[in-house]
């Protein structure tokens, strides 16, 4: 009791948010019986991204240490599918995902987290194509083949699986934001050195948020493969799955969690738009939406929203003091 | 005999090659501490201008370094006074500068990549050039090989006199061992800085304009040349000139051993090397 009572928000802002997940969440799961197939396909692929882009934003955009290694965890996820879809059903396989998504997680972060600066981005950055080359590598020689077929499930059921993770994971992030260790990351992301000075373990912490951050997407990854019919090192080891869930989170913002959702929703839908015919068009904006981001929204799109906001809550209401219910916590 | 003879001759030309890859990754990181995603785009953007060049006007490769260097170092020195010199001042500390900065190397990378995509195609393009082989103790090698080897050291070397003997290389090496001492003396810290990320666009040039005459490219390969770049600058020590040029031609005989053997393990034998590193030696082998 006295554990729901420390996770459940204590003000009323924060039981209307509450509120409104819960409502999302009810409307995500009736949502297959009411919308055309096509639909739910594609709001379980703005689902994907928005796993991946919450799952970079809870290690990345807390410690600073930008991880590009989405896609190598991703694709992880989907040859554990490939390998065990026919044996064992989606979410066995997706757990078993998981679970290796952690683990190698794990590996690399202690090799490259002990180290401060770029080291650890720089590692991630090559991982990707380092899978690419090695798996192919591996499958040619030992398998004799290039790419695997993956048995292809009812899609209303992937849809099911991945929104399990999405509600898993916002679950998490809200009682990972408020516990020791939530704060203990965010504490590293703003001075790792004060963070160390009062007994933060740095390392341990850092490694073991990255692999907690790995594991949805793994999971993911393996929902995933099930859609895509066929799958090979270039398909499952795609770089832009890496850099993809960076610019939603860094668009939408890393402060709170509604940034990467909204960075996701939007990205997603503009990339659905555009993707046929006019790609080399689309990457454009992307890289342009990511350099405006860094330099001009620090906080990102939710940032100015809530700055927008305040703006006009101090107007209408000009006497009002801000209540103190826990908002300095934010900055 | 032979075998090890070509090995080695082949591991110079491209450990001269990696050598300058890197050498323009390392000074932009080692002074503006900005590690430049986009430096594979410089690179093949060289590469085309080259093509262009040699294609339609019919000029010796090698002119192009005049003109694609001067563009790339135009466009590098543009980009660190507009976006990094902006987001320099809007980030709070030095950690959050780097990161943010790869962030927007990132978008740079975007849009340079998919412009070059609209421009050229994605396609594989070359030309032919000093396409005769040459005997060197009994093993044959391409005459545009040995050429390129020759010109890449000509210009590690004339780059090393130019930061050991002027005073604008004098200025970078101050920048790169401490910026605040080094401002305090009088260096234009944001000018240096500048500088520095057009020379990492000038050297990028060289580069493309050296691969552009032994190999092909497309709009796609450029990744595959940063990757290979940030792998040698991390052997070497994260902003150091000459740990970049060992390391380069290490990896380059490494690497073509590798290649002999089996040349799809190529990057992995290249990770393997980087993972031990990080393990044993994090700052590289000439790092501080």
């Amino acid at each position: 009791m006295a554990f729901i009572k420390r996770v459940l928000p204590g003000t009323a802002r924060g039981r209307l948010h509450l509120g409104a997940l819960i409502c999302v969440a009810a409307f995500l799961a009736v949502f297959p019986g009411v919308s055309r197939p096509y639909t739910t396909i594609f709001t379980a692929s703005i689902l994907m991204y928005i796993i991946l882009s919450l799952s970079w934003t809870f290690f990345s955009g807390k410690t600073g240490y930008i991880s590009l290694a989405t896609a190598a965890f991703y694709g992880i996820g989907m040859y554990i599918e490939a390998i065990l879809g026919r044996y064992i059903p989606l979410p066995a396989a997706m757990l078993v995902a998981a679970a290796a998504g952690f683990l190698i997680a794990a590996g690399i972060g202690a090799i490259t987290l002990r180290l401060r600066g770029v080291y650890f981005t720089i590692f991630t950055f090559g991982l990707v194509l380092l899978l690419q080359n090695l798996v192919l590598w591996i499958e040619i020689r030992f398998f004799h083949t290039k790419g695997r077929i993956v048995t292809s499930g009812d899609f209303t059921f992937v849809y099911y699986c991945i929104l399990a993770v999405f509600v898993i994971l916002l679950i998490a992030a809200v009682i990972m934001r408020r516990s020791r260790f939530g704060l203990a990351l965010e504490c590293i992301g703003q001075n790792e050195d004060s963070a160390a000075h009062i007994g933060v373990d740095t390392t341990r912490t850092k490694i073991l948020a990255f692999a907690v951050s790995a594991a949805p997407v793994s999971a993911v990854g393996a929902a995933m493969a099930t859609r895509v019919g066929y799958i090979d090192p270039n398909i499952a080891f795609n770089l832009l799955m890496s850099f993809m869930p960076v610019l939603m989170a860094i668009f939408g913002g890393t402060h709170s969690l509604y940034g990467p959702v909204f960075g996701a929703l939007v990205l997603t839908l503009l990339e659905e738009k555009l993707i046929r015919g006019y790609q080399e068009y689309y990457m454009i904006i992307f890289g342009a939406v990511m350099i405006i981001a860094v330099s001009f929204m620090p906080k990102g799109a939710a940032g100015i929203a809530e700055s927008v906001f305040l703006k006009l809550r101090r107007r209408l209401r000009p006497r009002s003091h801000p209540r103190n219910d826990g908002g300095a916590r934010d900055e | 005999m032979t075998m090890v003879l070509t090995i080695l001759i082949n591991g110079l030309v491209f450990g001269s090659v990696y050598a300058l890859l890197s050498m323009g990754l390392s000074t932009q990181y080692g002074v503006a501490r900005i590690l430049n995603i986009a430096h594979g785009e410089f690179i093949v953007l060289a590469s085309f201008i080259t093509w262009e060049l040699v294609t339609d006007l019919g000029v010796h490769p090698l002119t192009a370094i005049a003109a694609a260097g001067a563009i790339l170092f135009v466009i590098g020195f543009a980009l660190h006074r507009t976006l990094f010199k902006r987001v320099r001042d809007i980030s709070p500390n030095a950690a959050a500068f780097e990161g943010d900065a790869i962030l927007v190397a990132f978008g740079v990378y975007f849009i340079l990549q998919n412009l070059m995509r609209i421009k050229w195609g994605s396609q594989t393009t070359g030309y032919s050039f000093m396409a005769y082989p040459v005997s060197i103790g009994g093993a044959q090698f391409q005459a545009r090989s040995l050429f390129v080897f020759a010109f890449a050291a000509v210009i590690c070397v004339l780059y090393n006199l130019f930061l050991s003997h002027t005073r604008t290389g004098k200025s970078i090496r101050a920048a790169a061992q401490d910026p605040v001492a080094a401002r305090m003396l009088g260096v234009k810290i944001n000018r240096v800085m500048a500088i520095c990320f057009g020379i990492g666009g000038f050297l990028a040039a060289c580069a493309g304009v050296l691969i552009s005459m032994n190999q092909t490219f497309s709009s796609v390969t450029g990744l595959n040349y940063t990757v290979i770049a940030v792998i040698v600058v991390v052997l070497g020590g994260l902003g150091s000139i000459r740990g970049s040029i060992l390391s380069g031609f290490i990896l380059g005989i490494v690497g073509t051993a590798v290649n002999s053997y089996d040349p799809s393990i190529m990057l992995v034998v290249f990770y393997l090397i980087i993972l031990v590193l990080l393990i044993v030696r994090p700052k590289g082998l000439l790092g501080r």
